[in-house]
Parts: structure tokens; sequence; C-alpha cells
């Protein structure tokens, strides 16, 4: 499938031009203060490349941090129509992604795919386009390359830009989706030549191994020190799950009024007490090193177990929007040591 | 540095206390986070310079931080404050928190026992806005109501409700917040547009006249919101109107809970 060419960079200018007038909104990295947030743009001069990272995943695109589900309308004698309007979500190009991001769509596809296919999210994908660009720096939060990504991984972009010069990128034209795009403005994409992408390639270096702490982190599960320890600092904000590419957790929250109403869909995260809260007053996990250890499992542990693939993609952003430098890499690496050391 | 790494292994050796809150480097060079230092020896690792800005006092009704014993707690003059703004609305009692004060200079530390020795501690420093946080308010005060409704309508977009603002600010220590509350719901939960200003309308209202100006809540905030203009101009609001500064006494009354008989408003009597 994949094909290789190579796209100026004043080209994409066009390219933009011709995605808009196809009927595709563009949620590209915008600057905002010293950050950058995925926000739609209306031509490419809006977007911005320079960051390492943007602060928001590009999750919002198939998973809003807030959606409406059902909207419902009461008559009399408790009669309740719904609104039956076809679910028809806009159509979609995410330019400048990285690498990371992309891969999280594997990681949020397991978890809406799995048991119940999840219209909402599966029809967002569908009419998703996801144009990467490769890393050519990286921090020292990043860590793809532990969990099996990279910087110029081509898993889940349909197409991956790598600059080769100045000038140019290398395109990677991945799958359909992709090769839809590239349909809209042939003529801007010129055949590769021998353009490699490695060489301009961040180096990232590998920080722990993955499958050890695969195994090794179960083993701590009972020791509660450990977490107290790694979580005393923790506020039990949801930062870290909403910045995060592949947190998929949601609270369900009816707004209603006599008339009727709507059902809608917002982020939730298991950093927060009321997560788990029960009606009866109980909550199985009471203090917030049990909710810290949770975030860890699940990543590492669970997702492992249950879906085949880590729930991490490594891009880093819970370490960078921590407000209390909380330090994902950091208490893994603890963790695996506790966990060999038994 | 030395008298303060001298003053929490001195606390600890004696038992004084159980764990000093402190600040330790952090994941870059840029960055200090805090320390729960228990061993007399762990005191090494403190560090108190620049990067040092994180209110610790936010820490204190942290329930597992509580179970730690008695606590110290390294205090910048603002940290100082909101100790004594803390006492004032009864979370904190007398000697319950030894405190650490260090002078605004970064450079002496002084041991604070009780709540009459850090309120003279926090009247050698003046509070109030900085000049560059008074240029940044008067730019917003500058505008019309249509353009400060359209900043903030910018702003608050971004929001994601993850609560960054209320966990880090030690005012908000309410153990179930109003945001909370479904019975019936106040305010909205999700984070549209209406629920994003509600929230945050909520919150800067709550914390009018409260806040110590110690900026972790827009620190924390993810995405960028400076949140904290709305609590600086409500300091303000709160101080023309009662003469009230929070976190000056530890027995100061807050205005907007009080009611006396000879207010000079006639709707309240």
């Amino acid at each position: 499938m994949a094909e290789t060419r190579l796209i100026r960079k004043d080209a994409l200018t066009k390219l933009f031009e011709k995605t808009r007038q196809s009927g595709r909104r563009i949620l590209a990295p915008k600057a905002k203060g010293e950050q950058a947030f995925f926000e739609e743009v209306t031509s490419f001069g809006e977007v911005c490349l320079d960051h390492v990272q943007t602060r928001s995943s590009a999750k919002e695109a198939v998973f809003p941090k807030c959606e409406a589900l059902l909207r419902y309308k009461f008559g009399d004698k408790g009669a309740v129509s719904y609104d039956e309007k076809p679910f028809e979500p806009p159509v979609t190009v995410v330019f400048g992604t990285r690498p990371c991001d992309a891969r999280s769509l594997a990681a949020l596809r397991a978890v809406f795919n799995w048991d119940t296919p999840d219209k909402f999210y599966l029809e967002r994908e569908a009419r998703t386009t996801i144009i990467s660009v490769s890393c050519t720096k990286a921090d020292s939060d990043c860590f793809c390359t532990s969990v099996g990504g990279g910087p110029g991984d081509t898993a889940g972009s349909d197409i991956l830009l790598t600059p080769v010069s100045d000038k140019e990128y290398l395109a990677e034209i991945l799958t359909e989706k992709g090769q839809a795009i590239v349909a809209l403005a042939p003529e801007l994409f010129a055949t590769a030549g021998g353009a490699q992408k490695e060489p301009h390639l961040a180096k990232v270096a590998v920080q722990f191994d993955v499958n050890e702490l695969a195994k090794t982190i179960p083993v701590t599960f009972n020791d509660e020190k450990v977490w107290q320890e790694q979580s005393l600092a923790c506020l039990g904000c949801g930062t870290c799950a909403y910045v995060c590419p592949t947190c998929a957790c949601f609270d369900i929250q009816d707004e209603a009024n006599r008339q009727g109403g709507v059902r809608l869909r917002c982020w939730d995260s298991c950093g927060f007490s009321l997560f788990t809260l029960h009606t009866s007053g109980h909550n199985p996990r009471h203090v917030q090193s049990q909710r810290w250890r949770q975030r860890v499992m699940h990543k590492f542990s669970y997702y492992l177990e249950r879906q085949g693939m880590l729930g991490c993609v490594g891009c880093g952003r819970c370490s960078r929007a921590c407000p209390v430098d909380m330090n994902l890499v950091e208490h893994l690496k603890e963790l695996a040591l506790h966990g060999r050391n038994g | 540095m030395e008298e303060l790494k001298n003053k929490v292994r001195e606390l600890l050796k004696a038992g004084t206390v159980q764990a000093v809150i402190g600040y330790r480097a952090g994941s870059d060079e840029k960055t200090a986070r805090v320390a729960f230092v228990r061993q007399p020896d762990e005191a090494d690792g403190l560090i108190l310079d620049p990067r040092c800005t994180d209110n610790l006092a936010v820490y204190l009704l942290k329930p597992e931080v509580k179970l730690l014993g008695k606590l110290a707690i390294v205090a910048r003059p603002t940290t100082a404050r909101t100790i004594l703004q803390l006492a004032s609305e009864n979370q904190l009692a007398d000697g319950q928190v030894i405190v650490l004060g260090v002078s605004a200079d970064g450079k002496a530390v002084v041991e604070l026992a009780s709540f009459e020795a850090l309120e003279k501690f926090v009247g050698q420093v003046p509070a109030g806005l900085t000049e560059e946080e008074k240029v940044l308010l008067a730019k917003i005060e500058g505008m019309s109501r249509e353009e400060r409704w359209a900043f903030w309508q910018s702003e608050f977009a971004r929001c994601i409700k993850c609560y960054a603002c209320r966990a880090a600010c030690p005012m908000c220590y309410c153990s179930r917040c109003i945001v909370e509350s479904n019975q019936p719901q106040w305010i909205p939960v999700s984070p549209h547009d209406e629920g994003n200003l509600e929230w945050h309308l909520v919150r800067a209202m709550h914390l009018a006249g409260r806040c110590l100006n110690c900026g972790f809540c827009a620190k924390a905030c993810p995405m960028g919101i400076p949140l904290n203009l709305l609590t600086q101009r409500l300091a303000e609001e709160a101080k023309a109107a009662f003469g009230a500064v929070a976190g000056g006494s530890a027995t100061g009354e807050y205005a907007l809970s009080m009611f006396k008989a000879d207010d000079k408003e006639g709707f309240i009597r």
C-alpha cells in the first residue's frame, strides 16, 4: 500500500486549500502562549509545527471532551420522543500529529470497539484522516521508543510527512484515506527519488524494558508503601488523563428540563475520588495511591492482558502537564526496580 | 540553605515533627517539586531557589499527608499568608503546623511555631499585586464589555474541566465541591461553553477576597487559562468594599460570610 513521494513545504498551503474545498475540516497545532493546541485552522499559515508536542492530544477529533449522544423531548402522559437525526460528524483531517498520537488511535479503538461497538467513536474515526509529521526533535519527557513507537513510526497515520530538507517533506502515503488526500492535488506530490527519512529523525533513547515492566509491576500491586510514596504529591486532578491521547474514560451526564434534554458524554479521570464512589458511600479506591496504581496498572498491565497492546504511546504529555511534576518514566523505572527486587 | 537543612534535621531528630514539606529538584533544571522529608538525612535533598514557587500549603489538608504525623512546612510569605487564611477559616489549629518562614529574598529561615509569630512574619512583607500583574489587569479593565466577554469566552473554551485549578488551590478544600453535587445540580458538569463559564464564575466567586494570589491555579492549568486574573480582580474588589485583605491574620473575619447590624448596605438588614 505504502507509496513514497516528495512534497514541497510551500505546497502545503495549496494542499490545505484543496482539502478545505473538498469539505473537510482541518485540525492542526496552533500556538498559544508557550504551548500549542489542536484547533480548527483555515489555512496552513495558522499551523505551528515548532513544538516537540502539543499540550492537548488529537483525541478530541475522535473522542471530543463533550459530545451529545442523544436528544429527547417529553410529551404528554410520560411520552418521550427521541431526536432520530443520523449521526454525521464532520469529515476531518488532523494535520501535524506526531507519530505517537497517530499510534494512540489503536488504543482508543480497542476500547471503543471492545464489547459493544461505539458508533460515535467509530463513525468519527472513519471520517478522520491523520496526516502526521515525524519528529526531528524530542525532549526529556519523550519515551515513544520505550513503548514500541518511534519518531518516524507510521502506525496509525494515513500520511506521514518527514522533513528531509528545508524545503521538502518525504510523504509516505499509507492508506486509502491518505491516497484520497493525494488525489485532491496529485500535482503537488513528486516522485521521491532516493530520499531517506531515518537520518532526519530525532534520537529517542529507550528508557526501560516494557516487557519486563509488564511482568514486574503486578508483583508490586499489594505493596501499598510504593504506591503511597509515589502518589503523595498527587493532587488528584484530571490533567494527566485529559491530556493523554489514549485515556478513554468518560462520564455520562443528562442535562434536562421539563421539556426535554440532552445526554452528554464527557471525559472523566480515574484520578478523581468521585470516579469510583458508589451510591452507598463506599469507595473501592478511597485513597489517591489506589487511584494512581489504577492508572499505571491499566496502561501497562491490564491493557496488555485485555487488548494485547499497551495503553501508553510515550508522548510524555502527562509528565509535562502535571502541576506537581510527577514524572511517569521516573515512576515506571522505580516500579520495575521494586518488582525485580520482589 | 544550610540553615534550612539544619533546622529540618533538628526538628526531625528531636521528634518535634514527623515530616517536613519542602522543595526538592524536579524533572529538569527549571523545575522544583514537593519533598516530604521524614528522615534527618533526607534534608540534604532540599532546595530553596526561584524555582520553588508552588504553594505547598495545599498539602496541609490532604488526608494522606496529614497521616504522616505532625508537620512542618517551608513557607515563602505567600504560603505563610495561606496558612493564616486557612486558620481564620478554622482549617488549621494554632500549633498544628510549624512554619519555616523564608524571607522575601529567600535567604533567611525562621521557625514560626504559633499563629502570632506567623502574623508578625507576614506583617513585614507587603501583600498585593506586583507591577506586572497590575499592568495585565489594567489591560483587561481597559477592554470594552464586549471585548472582555469575547476574551474570557475564548479562554474558557479551552477548559477541559480537569479541575487542576481546584486541586492546586489551597483554599479549595471542600471535601465535596459544589460542581459534584447533583441533587440539585447547580453547575453543569460538562465542559461545554455554559458549563465552563459557570465553573469559572463559581470558582472565582468562592475565592473572592480569600485568594492569596499564589498563582498556583494558573500554573497548574494545562490549557494556559489565566484564571488567576479573576481572583486578583475580586481581591481588589473585596479590599475596596470591605478593607479586607486575605491572609493577614488567623482570626480575620471573612467579609462575604459575615453579617453585621451596622452594615452600610440597606438590603441586608
